[in-house]
């Protein structure tokens, strides 16, 4: 990892609708030596009269990519989402520095079987660890449990039925919170104890455990893991804000 | 919005902490000066809608870490911790 932490200038390479509100920023960023899967990249954005908004975004991206992706979710009243969603076009530049932060990641080099749990656009750091397994053939036994209010609002629904389907050991569960399609036969309700004892790892499994969500989201989660007997040493928690756009 | 909802993790710092420190605070272990706890930076509670920003312990509560920046200079507190172990 860069220890001294520079800006640089990154072109924007490509854009992707994930969902009506959801958009992935694909960065091509000088000299990018690479990332850990689970790490954030700094982004700063300067209007003309030089006032500055920065924001920490989760790398989507495998870690192994030459570019660099930002899933976003547009946030209303927000100050850089809609800019990133609404605005940006294939060219643009962007300042940006990183990778950074190297407590939320997951580098593969563990046997033991892998827990992420996601809330709404909480899954971004979750997938870029799901890419990197795929991309290394991994076959370290991973649940992926993903809470969205809609079918229509799962982020990277295709490929992860694609990565869910391919049986190499990861399980992909949904709960719909809010709608649920016509002959929805999967979860529905918010993510609890009870639902955590019936799709997660046991505690005995020992499993290494990353939960990223709204703030709520996760703090109902990671107290339902420990109530269950998981233990607090192995859950890696990544909150974010309602004030994050 | 609640209150509460404004609670990340020290991660969501991971970039002023850098910047400051040249080193990836977050991995490092810090020791709580009021209770005595142990967490890795990136897992205490951390406020980055405030001033500034500010860390507290997850067990007490204690403020650890403040950090204020005016664009060109660092002003760090860490006044509220006993022990910070960075590297491998």
């Amino acid at each position: 990892m860069k220890r001294v932490l520079t800006w640089a200038v990154a072109t924007v390479a490509d854009l992707r609708a994930e969902t009506a509100h959801v958009k992935t920023v694909v960065l091509d960023v000088p000299d990018w030596q690479g990332h850990r899967a689970g790490q954030h990249l700094d982004l700063r954005l300067t209007a003309e009269d030089g006032y500055q908004a920065q924001r920490s975004y989760s790398i989507a991206s495998a870690a192994d990519g030459r570019q660099v992706e930002l899933t976003v979710e547009r946030i209303e009243d927000g100050e850089v989402s809609p800019y990133l969603t609404e605005v940006v076009r294939s060219g643009d530049q962007l300042e940006v520095r990183g990778p950074v932060g190297g407590y939320f990641v997951w580098d593969g080099t563990s046997e033991r079987p892998v827990l992420l749990v996601a809330g709404g656009s909480g899954v971004v750091p979750l997938m870029a660890m799901a890419r990197q397994r795929a991309g290394e053939r991994s076959s370290v036994p991973t649940r992926l449990i993903y809470s969205a209010r809609s079918w229509d609002d799962v982020i990277y629904r295709d490929e992860l039925e694609r990565l869910g389907g391919q049986c190499d050991g990861l399980d992909v569960v949904y709960t719909l919170t809010r709608t649920q399609p016509a002959g929805w036969t999967g979860h529905t309700r918010r993510i609890d104890a009870s639902l955590l004892s019936d799709v997660a790892w046991q505690p005995e499994d020992q499993p290494l455990t990353f939960v990223c969500g709204p703030t709520p989201f996760v703090e109902i989660v990671a107290a339902a893991l420990v109530e269950l007997g998981h233990d607090p040493a192995s859950i890696k928690t990544e909150r974010f804000g309602p004030t994050g756009g | 919005m609640d209150a509460r909802d404004l609670v990340l993790d020290g991660n969501a710092a991971a970039g002023l902490l850098q910047e400051v420190f040249s080193a990836d605070v977050t991995a490092a272990e810090g020791t709580c000066g009021g209770c005595g706890a142990t967490d890795l930076v990136g897992a205490l509670v951390a406020y980055t809608q405030a001033p500034g920003l500010v860390i507290r312990c997850r067990q007490c509560e204690a403020v650890l870490i403040r950090i204020v920046t005016d664009g060109r200079r660092h002003w760090v507190d860490l006044s509220g911790l006993r022990t910070l172990q960075l590297g491998g």
